[in-house]
């Protein structure tokens, strides 16, 4: 029962980080928090869904076309509404990125319908595969590892070596030197909302798969990762990740303990961090100079 | 064009007669609406009042403090539920309740005000969303506030029926009556309170928390009073919605009801409180009224359903509202960042200085 409970926490924080991971991509590159991250997910998965019950393609292929998808989504909403606003402040991004959110949502349960529909997903949460004698892993948790930790390690070389990589990161540092230095800041954004829309759509079809498909089942997933990144810290990826892994952890230990109080244990428990470490945890605190 | 000779002219309520004498000739048309308006409009009004004491009070914070909160149906449904378990519970009479229930909210918005003062821009807004959520569960959870079923408001009897002085409030016109003179007196108060050191004190954080501490000003003090006065805007507000609807259920108050709240402010337009009542009515009148019935839209209405015969669904048309709002936010800030306020104070200026 204990491993159980563990590797069911591994892998639901596993999978919360990863989400997480993409809304700290475009924070830590723009200085934006995506409140429309889920609904982009959501929508993601839903074109996935059509593709597969309308045309009926194979899972691969219509995997495929909806990572195009999200790509081109996250591209569009920068360049849509993001880039048109002229030195927006905190509160006006906040008030886009819900903007957006309540847009997509909107579009899904019109084009959609809001009844709940089944996703199928190759990797099942209740077919177990033995890794070594004594140990089982559902696939779904078995795929999540696999896939957080590729992720993670292809974020890290990206991020290290390639050229658009540390343009990235130096967008993130400082705007306008990086423009003097000719980097097209512009392109920068449009690449970090593709980015992370992409992975965002990944990590929301694990979670589709897991329950199931209506216009708002990202909602509650989206503000788990959310709160698994402030926690970890907005700016660390492995923080995220690590963050995301401590609040599956938290959540299901307490959720054993007390299942009715589990929804809110996550939120209840980044207020706390947040007044006592107000970065979060992994990441260094920026104090502000006057 | 608004100069200011000396601080009395700074602290007038009315800065000029002119404005005294439309906003008397505005009130006067309140106070005799129902003579012109078939009275099935008023619970729409009632609502829209409501939401006028909530966006007050959300500009206090948001608006003048600089601050911002996802949290606001939280406080919201604390003055619903409060309003309503005080009084069938504890029999406790209507006014005493509402204030009552104001300051437990007012309490709530002083402890979120505590994280507060470490957090800023987007830490703030998911601390505050997370009391939100937290708020609409504990509600949901406990038997005494009536569970996921919800719970029913007693009868609206604002005088003391222990006593045997009973003035029962029970038709959407009284309730008009009632909320109309509350939202009046809510509203002057913020003036009011703008227009004093506290006021300053919140303004002054805003524009720059550091430079206000070293002037002077205490962040502890007012960075939380500004979370409470918030709050208690919000509990009031929510106890008379809670009238309003006479019936609800923790699922009332969720986090898209936050959002919405958020919205109305920043359409009305920031830091002003004018702003908030014309953001809380406009938004209101399209939730409530305009967008609830799509396909008879003028003009669009057609359109829409023909769209979503050929491509969507015309089942989830009653979405639109939805769309619409997310397209406001996004139009607003790129267009408009200051809001309906600011297009107001443009056209004033332009009318000013014509012909130049």
């Amino acid at each position: 029962m204990i491993e159980q409970l563990i590797i069911e926490s591994l892998a639901i924080g596993a999978c919360y980080g990863l989400f997480g991971v993409a809304v700290a991509i475009i924070y830590k590159t723009s200085d934006v928090v995506n409140f429309g991250q889920g609904e982009m997910g959501m929508i993601a998965t839903f074109v996935a869904y059509h593709i597969l019950t309308a045309y009926g393609a194979t899972f691969w292929v219509a995997f495929a076309l909806t990572m195009v998808f999200a790509v081109l989504l996250g591209m569009l909403i920068e360049f849509l509404f993001l880039r048109p606003a002229k030195d927006p402040t905190v509160l006006g991004l906040i008030i886009i990125t819900l903007g957006s959110e309540m847009l997509l949502m909107g579009l899904a349960s019109w084009k959609w319908g809001a009844e709940q529909k089944d996703f199928t997903f190759p990797l099942s949460v209740s077919k177990n595969v033995q890794i070594f004698p004594g140990l089982e892993i559902n696939e779904w948790a078995m795929g999540v590892f696999i896939l957080t930790l590729s992720i993670m390690i292809l974020l890290y070389l990206f991020f290290r070596f390639s050229k658009l990589g540390i343009a990235m990161r130096a967008t993130q540092q400082n705007q306008n030197a990086a423009k003097i230095m000719g980097i097209k800041v512009e392109r920068v954004f449009s690449f970090t909302w593709a980015i992370s829309s992409l992975i965002g759509a990944v990590a929301a079809m694990f979670f589709a798969a897991r329950s199931v498909l209506d216009p708002n089942f990202m909602m509650e997933p989206f503000m788990r990762a959310f709160a698994a990144a402030v926690l970890g810290g907005l700016t660390s990826i492995p923080g995220v990740v690590l963050g995301g892994i401590i609040l599956g952890f938290i959540e299901n230990f307490f959720g054993y303990a007390w299942p009715e109080w589990k929804p809110i244990v996550a939120f209840v428990l980044i207020i706390i961090i947040l007044t006592i470490k107000p970065s979060g945890l992994f990441a260094k605190h920026y104090v502000k100079k006057v | 064009m608004d100069m200011k000779r000396d601080y009395y002219e700074d602290i007038k309520l009315f800065s000029s007669g002119t404005i005294l004498f439309w906003s008397v000739v505005f009130l006067l048309f309140l106070f005799t609406l129902p003579l012109f308006i078939p009275s099935y409009y008023f619970y729409l009004f009632n609502i829209i009042l409501v939401h006028v004491i909530l966006a007050v009070g959300l500009g206090i914070l948001v608006g003048y403090t600089g601050q911002i909160s996802l949290g606001h149906a939280g406080f919201f449904a604390i003055g619903a539920y409060g309003t309503a378990l005080l009084m069938s519970k504890l029999g406790i009479p209507f006014f005493p309740a509402l204030i009552a229930s104001g300051l437990i909210a007012a309490f709530f918005g002083f402890i979120i005000g505590l994280p507060a003062l470490r957090l800023e821009g987007p830490y703030l807004a998911i601390a505050t969303l997370g009391f939100g959520l937290t708020i609409m569960h504990i509600i949901g959870r406990w038997e005494i506030f009536g569970g996921r079923m919800g719970i029913s408001t007693p009868p609206l009897d604002i005088g003391v029926p222990q006593m045997g002085l009973s003035i029962l409030v029970d038709s959407d016109i009284k309730i008009y009556y009632l909320i109309l003179v509350i939202t009046v007196i809510m509203v002057i108060g913020a003036r009011n309170l703008m227009k004093t050191r506290v006021g300053r004190a919140f303004v002054a954080i805003r524009d720059d928390d550091i430079a206000a501490e070293v002037m002077g000003v205490n962040l502890t003090i007012f960075k939380t009073l500004s979370f409470a006065v918030s709050a208690f805007y919000a509990g009031v507000a929510g106890g008379l919605f809670a009238f309003v609807l006479g019936f609800f259920d923790p699922f009332t108050f969720n986090l898209i009801l936050s959002i919405v709240f958020l919205v109305m402010i920043v359409v009305g337009g920031l830091g002003s409180v004018l702003g908030a009542v014309m953001g809380a009515t406009l938004i209101t009148y399209l939730q409530y009224e305009l967008l609830k019935n799509v396909e008879e839209l003028p003009l669009i209405g057609d359109i829409l359903v023909k769209i979503s015969k050929q491509f969507l669904t015309v089942i989830g048309l009653q979405n639109f509202s939805s769309i619409a709002l997310g397209l406001i936010m996004i139009g607003i800030v790129i267009f408009e960042p200051l809001g309906m306020f600011g297009i107001w104070i443009r056209i004033k200026k332009y009318w000013k200085t014509w012909p130049f």
